[in-house]
């Protein structure tokens, strides 16, 4: 099986940790990876901002990068959501590289179905923000608006690591506000809704806030930053899931 | 580059508290819905064929409105038809006048709000009165419902108090509201003199005492209307009637004491019979209010002996919604409020900020299909979080089609110039892997990260945010250099000084 390692713009330039992680990890479960150089971004900015007309060259060139693949994996749920959802959307074809993009989460748990990470070990509280296109388009949880049996894909993993107890916020996947450039032409709102759900990952006693969108987690660390918050840390699922690696 | 939905709600989100008792208010009725929700196996299915129903209606509505208008005909009640605001306001007046109305009682109507019912009565000399609790008490504040279910959840009751005692209200239904407190009490078998003073009451602005002059201020009303007007949840079809759900009984008040009734009622909200109407008693209440069902379900089919009994079916743009490819799911919705009250941007920026009357994932919808050159303003209300696709009850895809009208500013003349200019220079910078690269390698790395960060010293980044920590070496470069297929662990490559 060969996995081509999609690692968007963001996470590239802020958080290439991530990234390495990712790697990692994906190698420590005998993944065959490569790293396509010529990516860069899945086009949602764009998009989100009434532009998605001018990331159709983007659309053509990922597709042309990646549609050799078996897998491509990401490690940021909305990213893959929108190369999945809309990039045919966008071209007015179908896209075989997006019909395989998965977010590492969806990948690790429904692809490899792992039942153990070698030597994942992080001895901390960890409060799990479930992201919204996470929940609602790849449908890492169940979303708390159906009425149907409740599970949790990101969980699950993280149950995979010794030492962790992972809890939820109250009203588990309630937006956090950063929604691209929402976050900039609505910043008010945006950011009485991240210091609000900051607010209910703290009260959960957790050390760290954890997810598999590094967006939603830039907001919220970029809020916290700013209000001297200190009480509560950021990382990344694929980190912990990569910690003994 | 702030829209008017932006800059109201920079307003709103002035006072913390507020704020907060607005988000509390509606989440918890989104809580209620969720608990109904659960307990109910056959919810997704319900949901499933709440939409499917509508579909079917809508996309088979000249025949389903011909068999309505058939069958409320033979019931002995008079159709009319009105395309827009202006030919339903004269229909309404030619009735009123045929029949002498100075005072008109009428139960809550969302159609009778976007046709400007009210102000075309008054102008034309006719006392109206809103007997919706809420609805009377912003009518009195002339204000505008802030939310389509729950029209003055934005009001205090020492505002109420105020207000009721600017009017006269208290001081001619305080005695007999009070006293009626003290009744129920002995009543119920309690200690009648355990009802504090009037007086008291109204220091306290108690909520019964309130509620209770507020009842016999309505009661002298409804005694005194010759027209009751109601809208209507449903239309049947199949038996010609319709279907309206209050809580507080106002609907039925409205149209027990007049003799003539006039109900207007939307194209889009005839369904086919019965059986469909079960479907959408279930979902409607307990989305709308977190109740299993609504207090009062009154069917009216016949008008009452010697009175007359009017439907009016309104357009007013509905057909348009019908023929527009993009959008037209939004004429499912039954107006629930669903998706205001789970919405996060709404709970914290309040229906007064956006520029349609109705609010939230549907009016923004609505609003755009009205009149986008006026209601463009709320496309920005929304993170695109989905959670109003999720929680409404016939599935609309509330969101998505936020999204949609996004890709359609531009064509309109409405875009946001600096949300343009940075979009473009992404697209620059995206369609060229080198020029991307580069820039993530060339100092200072801030100039050229992604969109939303670009300028990120002039934009509202930095308002609630410290800037993001750039790293070192980007993850292109950490590549390129080889270190990440080296044979070093995760923990060694991303200790910060290994990375230098």
């Amino acid at each position: 099986m060969k996995i081509g390692l999609f690692i968007p713009c963001y996470v590239d330039a802020l958080y290439p940790d991530v990234g390495v992680a990712t790697y990692k990890l994906l190698r420590a479960l005998g993944c065959d990876i490569e790293y396509p150089e010529k990516q860069t971004c899945c086009g949602q900015p764009m998009g989100n901002a009434g532009f998605q007309h001018m990331a159709d060259n983007l659309v053509e060139s990922y597709d042309k990068l990646f549609r050799g693949y078996d897998y491509v994996v990401a490690p940021s749920a909305s990213c893959a959501a929108y190369v999945r959802f809309f990039h045919p959307g966008i071209v007015g074809h179908e896209c075989e590289a997006a019909k395989k993009t998965v977010d590492l989460v969806e990948f690790l748990h429904d692809v490899l179905k792992v039942k153990s990470i070698p030597g994942a070990r992080f001895p901390h509280k960890v409060s799990l923000h479930n992201s919204c296109h996470g929940v609602r388009e790849l449908g890492l949880s169940s979303p708390t608006e159906r009425s149907i049996p409740r599970f949790n894909k990101i969980k699950d993993l993280l149950s995979l690591v010794e030492g962790i107890e992972v809890v939820e916020p109250e009203r588990p996947d309630e937006c956090c506000g950063f929604g691209g450039m929402f976050s900039i032409e609505e910043p008010d709102v945006s950011g009485r809704m991240g210091r609000d759900k900051l607010a209910r990952h703290i009260a959960t006693g957790a050390e760290y806030i954890t997810g598999p969108d590094s967006s939603c987690l830039m907001h919220m660390q970029g809020i916290a930053k700013k209000d001297g918050e200190k009480r509560i840390q950021f990382i990344h699922v694929a980190q912990i899931l990569a910690s003994g690696l | 580059m702030s829209t008017i939905h932006a800059k109201k709600a920079a307003e709103f989100l002035r006072n913390p508290d507020k704020v907060t008792r607005h988000d509390q208010t509606f989440w918890s009725v989104r809580a209620k819905r969720d608990t109904l929700a659960y307990e109910l196996e056959e919810w997704e299915e319900l949901r499933e064929a709440a939409s499917q129903i509508k579909k079917h209606t809508v996309t088979h509505l000249a025949d389903y409105l011909e068999e309505f208008e058939r069958n409320a005909t033979k019931n002995g009640a008079i159709v009319h038809w009105a395309a827009d605001a202006e030919e339903y306001n004269a229909i309404v007046m030619d009735i009123m006048r045929s029949h002498g109305v100075k005072k008109v009682v009428k139960g809550k109507s969302m159609l009778t709000e976007e046709c400007h019912l009210n102000e075309n009565l008054q102008k034309n000399g006719i006392d109206v009165v809103e007997t919706d609790l809420g609805e009377r008490i912003l009518q009195l504040m002339q204000l505008p419902p802030s939310h389509i279910i729950m029209p003055a959840i934005h009001i205090t009751r020492e505002q109420v108090k105020e207000n009721f005692g600017e009017k006269g209200i208290l001081q001619k239904q305080g005695e007999k509201a009070a006293a009626s407190m003290v009744s129920s009490v002995v009543a119920a078998g309690g200690d009648g003199s355990s009802v504090p003073a009037r007086e008291t009451l109204e220091a306290e602005a108690d909520p019964t005492y309130l509620t209770r002059c507020a009842r016999y201020h309505l009661r002298d009303n409804f005694m005194t209307a010759e027209c009751g007007m109601t809208g209507a949840n449903f239309g049947v079809a199949s038996t010609g009637e319709i279907v309206v759900c209050t809580n507080e009984g106002n609907a039925d008040m409205s149209t027990s004491v007049p003799k003539l009734h006039i109900a207007s009622i939307g194209l889009e909200k005839v369904i086919p019979n019965y059986e469909a109407v079960g479907v959408f008693q279930r979902l409607l209440a307990r989305h709308g209010t977190g109740q299993a069902t609504t207090v009062y379900t009154s069917h009216y089919r016949k008008p009452r002996p010697g009175g007359e009994f009017h439907i009016i079916l309104v357009d007013n743009g509905r057909s348009d919604i019908l023929a527009n490819p993009e959008h037209w799911q939004t004429l499912k919705c039954m107006r629930c409020g669903a998706c205001m009250n789970t919405c996060p941007v709404y709970r914290r920026s309040m229906g007064y900020s956006y520029t349609y009357f109705i609010p939230g994932p549907i009016g923004i919808n609505l609003g755009m299909l009205k009149d986008p050159d006026k209601n463009y303003h709320n496309c920005s209300a929304c993170s695109l979080c989905l959670s109003c696709e999720n929680v409404c009850p016939v599935k609309v895809d509330l969101g998505t089609q936020i999204y949609k009208w996004r890709q359609e500013l531009d064509g309109m003349g409405h875009a946001d110039p600096m949300k343009k200019a940075m979009s473009a220079g992404m697209k620059i910078m995206f369609d060229n892997p080198r020029l991307y690269t580069s820039a993530l390698r060339l100092a200072p790395v801030a100039n050229y990260i992604p969109s939303f960060l670009t300028n990120i010293k002039l934009n509202a980044w930095c308002k609630y945010h410290a800037m993001p920590e750039f790293a070192k070496q980007s993850f292109h470069q950490l590549w390129k250099s080889g270190k990440v297929k080296s044979e070093k662990s995760y923990n060694q490559i991303t200790n910060k000084n290994e990375i230098q």
